[in-house]
């Protein structure tokens, strides 16, 4: 069957597996964009500074207190989502009822600080982190050879997206948020406290990116711009699935990670411009994305 | 009173003399400040070219040297309205470092155009003293035909001579792959299949599989900066050196084993024309350049810089001025000597030859501190290092 290609199945499933891996990082990252877009309507530009924000405060955990990598899994997202709140507190919260654009100029702005920041600390060139202990080695699977960190990757990254969907979409708490996003007045009379579930979504949206970027520390370079490469490509694939569309954003990143992966194999030179040639047709025969609703 | 004030006039006088024979020099250090290139070059070069002044006693000499500097982004179009400023209205002399090949093959040309200096520390492109070669240009630290023969030269005599290429897909990515595949050719082995990969590129994790796929005995990574970082951390995750195959990177600097860690950049095989630990006068320099970085020990770009301006001050030494072709006459003709990189020369297309390196990343148990990364594999002698003086297509030559 797979003759007329001149590759083997077991080489195709391979890179098929690849192209699942780096699509749950797509995955995560477009999720917490969609999260935000569909409660707070801001274009969350400073998404791939979080991420990179998520990536360094694991190495700061290690390296200035001494925890590890399980630590940093749990608090990375803890306090770079309490930074997150912060912000929105400060800043976003303003811009609620202006045009699109200001939130992503004031978060696009964020962004640039926060590289600056760290890029004038701790340089360019980026910070060693290694795989735990645990999860070195990996598993001969016949036709490949499994990390089991990149097994670990797609198992928690398939885990935090669907229990990110189940909230939403199935519970009372994510219908509350549903609510107040459709009629934030209605939702207030009702007694909810809504400025306080937007604040806290952001937050979450915030602390997946740090989870993101925890999760990218030991095999991605860890680098003040790691984001900054990352996040046009997140944003294409929340193009694709639809602002604001939770399970559109997961479908799409793990979608996307496997034409990618494809392309890596048949016409690499075109795997970082893939994606964005099917933004484009998408864009002309669904304009609102593969799931998303027409406005 | 009458003496003294005798003495004075004559002091003033001698003062006056002595000022108008002073030569005033403006050099410039452009390179990138913010991007992919900042730690290797950088401030650390800025840094380097105010030692060499200093090393040079450049003020007691009579020559007033002043240091300008700016962020060239990487961009040849930034490079090239940065040096015209610099060269028309700042009255800059001589521009320095200039990492990035596309950007240091503009300055070339500008620096031609306007009959000024260009010394090169940071680019890659051999072209600089080859097809793009010009009499205003001397290219100090390295070259990709150097770290070629260097890397490439070194491991198939070890009996690696099958390789496989993961090349970032653009100039530099594609000069380094050429000439790497005419030393590995040349020395009897042969390029089983090549990758090219998008620039700047995150997860190289098909790419190497499809290397391993390939059976080569080595996979070849024609690609520098936070990609080589990438490519390698995921090397170490697939376990390719475990499988056999040995990875051998091309262009490595010092900021980047530092960035992967030992553990993950330990056995890399690399070419360097300088390492801060290789001898007393490397490691003395280095200490008083690590004393204003805030511990960062030299790249070898960095020192490129310090010796390439002290060359060009005891050019303007020795021709008495700055006129352009006069400098250059004399830095051609004058052996170059310096703490960092030893004796050598500039030959007639501008190619700075000295000896290189061929180094091999230290386990963890071996390396006794921070930034403690390498152990010399061999020296590879000046007259080996570069591409011989006629087979380079540089009109100087003919």
């Amino acid at each position: 069957m797979f003759e007329f290609l001149d590759i083997s199945p077991q080489f195709l499933f391979g890179q098929l597996l690849l192209g699942l891996i780096n699509g749950s990082f797509y995955a995560i990252l477009s999720l917490g964009l969609a999260v935000i877009f569909g409660l707070l309507n801001i274009i969350n530009f400073a998404h791939g500074a979080l991420y990179m924000m998520g990536a360094f405060c694991a190495w700061m955990l290690l390296n200035y207190l001494g925890l590890n990598y399980w630590w940093a899994l749990i608090l990375a997202p803890v306090i770079v989502g309490g930074i997150g709140i912060v912000i929105e507190r400060t800043m976003l919260h303003r811009l609620y009822k202006l045009d699109h654009l200001y939130g992503l100029l004031l978060t696009f702005g964020l962004a640039l600080i926060f590289q600056g920041l760290l890029r004038n600390n701790y340089g360019i060139s980026g910070m060693p982190y290694s795989i735990p202990p645990q999860l070195a080695g990996g598993q001969n699977l016949g036709f490949m050879f499994l990390p089991n960190y990149r097994a670990w990757v797609v198992v928690a990254s398939l885990v935090v997206c669907l229990g990110t969907w189940y909230m939403i979409e199935k519970t009372r708490l994510g219908a509350y948020l549903r609510a107040a996003t459709e009629n934030p007045t209605l939702v207030g009379a009702f007694g909810l406290n809504v400025p306080l579930m937007i604040t806290l979504t952001y937050g979450f949206g915030v602390a997946l990116a740090a989870f993101a970027g925890v999760l990218a520390a030991p095999i991605y370079s860890l680098n003040p711009n790691m984001g900054a490469d990352l996040i046009i490509v997140v944003f294409a694939v929340v193009v694709i699935g639809g602002m604001g569309s939770i399970m559109g954003a997961i479908v799409t990143g793990f979608g996307l990670g496997l034409v990618e992966g494809l392309t890596k194999v048949f016409y690499p030179e075109a795997a970082s411009v893939v994606i964005f040639v099917i933004m484009a047709i998408v864009l002309l025969i669904k304009p609102a994305g593969l799931f998303g609703r027409a406005v | 009173m009458r003496l003294s004030a005798f003495l004075t006039a004559t002091a003033t006088g001698i003062m006056m003399a002595a000022a108008a024979h002073a030569t005033d020099v403006k050099i410039g250090v452009l390179n990138d400040r913010s991007g992919v290139y900042a730690d290797l070059s950088g401030e650390g070069s800025v840094v380097a070219a105010r030692m060499a002044i200093e090393d040079f006693g450049a003020a007691a000499k009579g020559i007033n040297v002043t240091v300008v500097s700016a962020d060239h982004q990487n961009k040849p179009d930034i490079a090239s309205t940065i040096a015209r400023q610099w060269y028309d209205q700042d009255g800059v002399d001589a521009i320095f470092d200039v990492p990035t090949s596309s950007a240091a093959l503009a300055v070339n040309e500008i620096t031609r155009e306007k009959n000024k200096i260009f010394m090169n520390s940071g680019a890659g492109t051999a072209d600089l003293t080859g097809k793009a070669c010009s009499p205003n240009t001397v290219h100090w630290t390295y070259d990709t035909w150097a770290l070629a023969n260097g890397t490439g030269g070194a491991m198939v005599r070890e009996g690696f001579d099958s390789w496989f290429f993961v090349t970032a897909d653009y100039a530099f990515g594609h000069a380094l792959e050429a000439d790497t595949t005419k030393v590995v050719e040349a020395n009897g082995g042969k390029v089983v299949g090549t990758v090219r990969h998008p620039f700047p590129g995150q997860d190289f994790s098909s790419f190497l599989l499809q290397g391993q796929a390939s059976g080569a005995k080595v996979i070849g990574l024609a690609n520098a900066g936070g990609d080589l970082v990438n490519a390698v951390k995921q090397a170490s995750e697939f376990g390719i050196t475990q499988g056999g195959q040995a990875l051998a990177s091309l262009l490595v600097f010092i900021t980047d084993v530092h960035a992967l860690g030992l553990p993950t950049a330990q056995g890399l095989v690399l070419t360097e024309s300088f390492y801060w630990d290789r001898d007393d006068n490397s490691r003395a320099w280095s200490e008083r350049f690590a004393a204003q970085m805030n511990g960062q020990k030299p790249t070898m770009v960095q020192a490129g810089v310090y010796a390439s301006v002290l060359h060009y001050l005891k050019g303007v030494e020795a021709a008495g001025g700055k006129d352009s072709a006069d400098v250059m006459a004399q830095m051609k003709q004058i052996p170059t000597d310096d703490p960092l990189f030893g004796q050598g020369e500039i030959r007639a297309d501008g190619r700075k030859v000295h000896d290189m390196y061929l180094f091999r990343v230290k386990t963890p148990e071996q390396s006794t501190g921070a930034w403690d990364y390498y152990e010399t594999v061999a020296t590879i002698p000046a007259a080996e290092a570069f591409r011989p003086l006629d087979q380079g297509g540089c009109e100087l030559v003919k």
